[in-house]
């Protein structure tokens, strides 16, 4: 990425008196820490990803394929903890909240710099850990390590539970970060309701990330101390509960998947008004909603344990509640739309990528209310509808807003521009192999296969047929888009500071951004999204 | 770039405060995941946690909970101490709190000493067996007063190393926040024994 | 940024005393009741009890009283997620069965 051209006097440009790799390794600058956070992020995405098809591969025909059932097991519990813990919960936080977020409110840094780079040591030193169980004998209880077997099974859980519990400590300091900066930091007249959307979602995110994580945290110390020394508060031979367990997994569990869609929202919510050339429809009720989904985000957990056998008084407030979280996310749909609406579209690619969020987001969405009725969760519980449920809010919401991001924003971070007709095709595939791959899931969890299994009846047959090509597919679009923009950093054509025409002040900087971020402190006079022009 | 104030240079007292009160709430939610398994057990198991109350001497706790309190006043005491420029007092006040710390983690583990001699702790021999809640009010004992000792030590090593800052001249009476924020995290030590003390040692 | 700074607010050593002192105090007074017929009563007071100390420490040593509103509000953002919290999971144990 650094060619002396085009970086030259930007982030990127080598430091005077300091080599190349503590120049990376001991920066606390946020944008630097922002791409270290990148690589590291995609490359276990990568490693997720294999974990993900080979899953897919083994269940090409019934009984043992290329694997054994306790293998499978394992690889399901390393899919989830790679894709949850190391991908999807730190992502778009710590890759474009850290580069953006001061950007955006017109400031030099986040409010503790050093402490930024400390959390991506963090998240490094936690991924470690993960990776170490894989070597020495993966955890095979699940990514959510239920209680009573995850007290009791002989492989490496303790060490994968405390690895996650470190990635924990990466995502508190980051939230501590953020929340301070954007209180402290922001240019003068950068009003809270001046605020990029982007912002106020990543704002609402870190609250989530410092209020939720400690308390999985701790249930993550009692696995251990359960498993070391049989503290019993979780273990049925002791008098314990092991619903309690699920309790304080799913407390902070459920905000987690908030942290992982709600910036992804804030992603879309920036590309959208700039590619209808017009003020976002509802920017309050947008910020407004993010606020909302962090905070009834907290009181739906149990509708993960409707069938736990927890009171059915406890599971009538949890249904009710899912429903009403519903909404704000809703609103957040309805007003992207309602943004459209008399715009001036230009159709390119951050845009279309954000289009096909919008559609999965709303599909996994509307899955997730018909999850949410007590009667139906009884049939559909623990089946193949919750995975295509989860993966179409994960992959087809988070991480598809994810790459709208990347595609957005690359040009800023880089300095130059992909190749958009790739990029569209790319994606083209990525959504035909991803609603292939995870369609099917809603009807075979319906017929009721369940999940987390590596053999199937035959009646299932033709849809797990159908669900692998579907994978393959989606494998071949990621490494295309992917690739695509890999050879974009390296070759592709310079690109114009603002080449979408934007008006938030990240486009206002040089592409890319020198080390400083401005050479003076902005004075902020109107909205992010005010493309009015000669005003 | 030329001239301009780097970030770094940059000194935020209340921003650095409003960081150490977020990361002072994580700690507090920490600690709310066993106190909230506690409340859940003591109701479900009164009689057996009742019984194994009586067992933890109450003297020692009460005696642990006055030299915390303690602590906490000669550390607020100095932060006043450093506000008004009173180099020495803040040092003998701040030796004071470690001193109080270090006399506290050793009366605990005398306890712990008393109870693991007993075969009284998880996995022991006295609790072998047990189903009926007494198992599980020493399994979350021994967590809660553990996770806590941990503080303890790391407030204490927190406020030696503030100490030395005091006296080198980095913290001082225009620049005090790491002693501010050093204080606050050896408060909220405090404030969690300030229930733990009772939900254990009391209840009657 | 906030450009006008305020002076930090020095809470003077008298406070700090008399604070230590009722402190003292409310540790009497919750080993005193502990173990008393007091009914039900007997399992909150030292919750209450310690909830008043708790606040003492968190407003005088702590300097809560003087910090400015935002310090305060986002404690009660976090208070009231224990609140919500301990509510709905009290709605499982208490129900089960």
């Amino acid at each position: 990425m650094a060619r002396a051209g085009i970086t030259e006097g930007s982030y990127l440009s080598a430091e005077p008196g300091r080599g190349w790799l503590s120049s990376w390794l001991l920066t606390t600058d946020h944008k630097r820490i922002g791409i270290l956070y990148l690589f590291s992020i995609l490359s276990f995405f990568s490693v997720g990803v294999v974990f993900g098809f080979l899953m897919r591969l083994e269940l090409i025909a019934r009984g043992p394929t290329i694997m054994e059932a306790a293998t499978y097991n394992s690889f399901f519990t390393l899919h989830g903890v790679i894709m949850l813990f190391l991908f999807l919960i730190p992502v778009v936080p710590a890759v474009f909240g850290n580069f953006l977020l001061p950007i955006m409110i017109g400031a030099r840094d986040v409010a503790f710099p050093r402490l930024n780079l400390l959390s991506w040591y963090f998240y490094m030193a936690g991924a470690a850990l993960a990776i170490t169980t894989l070597i020495i004998g993966p955890a095979d209880t699940g990514w959510t390590f239920y209680a009573p077997y995850s007290l009791r099974t002989g492989t490496s859980a303790s060490l994968a539970v405390f690895a996650v519990f470190v990635l924990g400590i990466s995502s508190i300091l980051t939230g501590i970060n953020f929340v301070t900066t954007v209180h402290r930091l922001r240019a003068p007249g950068m009003t809270w309701f001046r605020l990029p959307l982007f912002v106020w979602a990543t704002y609402a995110t870190a609250w989530i990330q410092i209020i939720a994580t400690p308390i999985l945290g701790v249930n993550l110390l009692l696995v251990i101390a359960e498993r070391l020394f049989g503290i019993g508060v979780f273990d049925p031979a002791k008098g314990g509960d092991p619903i309690l367990y699920q309790h304080l997994f799913w407390i902070y569990s459920h905000p987690a998947v908030y942290i992982m869609v709600l910036p992804a929202m804030g992603a879309v919510s920036e590309i959208v008004p700039v590619f209808a050339r017009r003020v976002i429809f509802g920017y309050k009720a947008i910020a407004y909603s993010s606020i909302g989904i962090a905070a009834l985000g907290s009181l739906v957990w149990g509708h993960h344990m409707f069938v736990s056998g927890y009171s059915y008084t406890a599971a009538v407030y949890f249904s009710l509640f899912t429903f009403f979280v519903a909404i704000p996310s809703a609103i957040k749909v309805y007003n992207w739309v309602g943004s459209l609406y008399k715009g001036s579209i230009v159709m390119d690619t951050p845009f279309y990528y954000a289009l096909a969020f919008i559609f999965l987001f709303s599909i996994g969405g509307l899955s997730g209310l018909i999850l949410g009725a007590l009667s139906v969760n009884v049939h559909l519980h623990d089946t193949y509808f919750v995975v295509a449920h989860f993966h179409y809010i994960k992959f087809g919401g988070a991480a598809f807003g994810f790459f709208a991001a990347l595609h957005y924003w690359f040009p800023k971070i880089s300095g130059r521009m992909y190749n958009r007709r790739v990029a569209n095709w790319a994606l083209l595939f990525l959504f035909i192999g991803f609603n292939t791959l995870f369609f099917p899931m809603f009807v075979l969890g319906f017929e009721g296969m369940p999940r987390r299994y590596f053999d199937y009846l035959p009646q299932y047959a033709d849809l797990q047929h159908l669900s692998i090509v579907g994978s393959w597919i989606l494998v071949a679009a990621l490494f295309t888009m992917i690739g695509n923009l890999v050879v974009a950093a390296y070759r592709g054509k310079i690109a114009p500071a603002n080449p979408w025409g934007a008006r938030t002040l990240e486009w206002q900087i040089p592409s890319p951004p020198p080390k400083e971020n401005f050479e003076q402190i902005p004075e902020v006079t109107r909205g992010p999204y005010d493309f009015r022009e000669g005003v | 770039m030329n001239g301009t104030q780097s970030a770094h240079s940059h000194r935020d007292y209340t921003g650095s405060k409003i960081g150490m009160w977020l990361f002072l709430f994580t700690e507090f939610f920490l600690f709310f995941g066993p106190i909230l398994l506690y409340s859940i057990f003591r109701f479900r198991y009164p009689q057996a946690f009742i019984e194994a109350s009586r067992a933890l001497d109450t003297g020692v706790g009460v005696f642990n909970t006055v030299l915390l309190l303690t602590s906490s006043l000669t550390m607020a005491l100095a932060i006043t101490a450093m506000q008004k420029n009173k180099k020495g007092l803040t040092l003998i006040l701040l030796g004071a709190t470690v001193l109080a710390g270090a006399v506290f983690l050793v009366n605990k583990y005398f306890e712990w000493g008393a109870k693991i001699s007993h075969g009284v702790y998880p996995g022991g021999e006295a609790l072998a067996g047990n189903t009926d809640g007494g198992a599980i009010f020493y399994g979350l004992y021994f967590f809660a007063t553990g996770l806590h000792g941990i503080h303890v030590l790391a407030g204490m090593c927190i406020i030696i190393v503030a100490a030395l800052m005091v006296h080198e001249g980095r913290i001082n009476s225009k620049d005090f926040v790491k002693l501010e924020n050093s204080g606050l995290y050896w408060h909220l030590v405090d404030v969690i024994w300030i229930y733990l003390f009772p939900i254990f040692y009391l209840i009657r | 940024m906030d450009a006008k700074e305020t002076k930090a607010h020095i809470v003077g050593y008298p406070v700090l005393l008399a604070v230590w002192a009722a402190l003292l105090g409310l540790t009497w007074l919750t080993v005193g009741l502990s173990g008393t017929g007091l009914g039900s009563f007997v399992i909150v007071a030292p919750f209450l009890i310690a909830s008043v100390k708790a606040f003492l420490v968190v407003d005088y040593f702590m300097h809560l009283k003087y910090e400015s509103g935002f310090f305060k509000y986002i404690l009660l953002i976090v208070l009231g997620t224990v609140v919500v919290v301990v509510w709905l999971v009290y709605q499982d144990v208490a129900y089960r069965y």
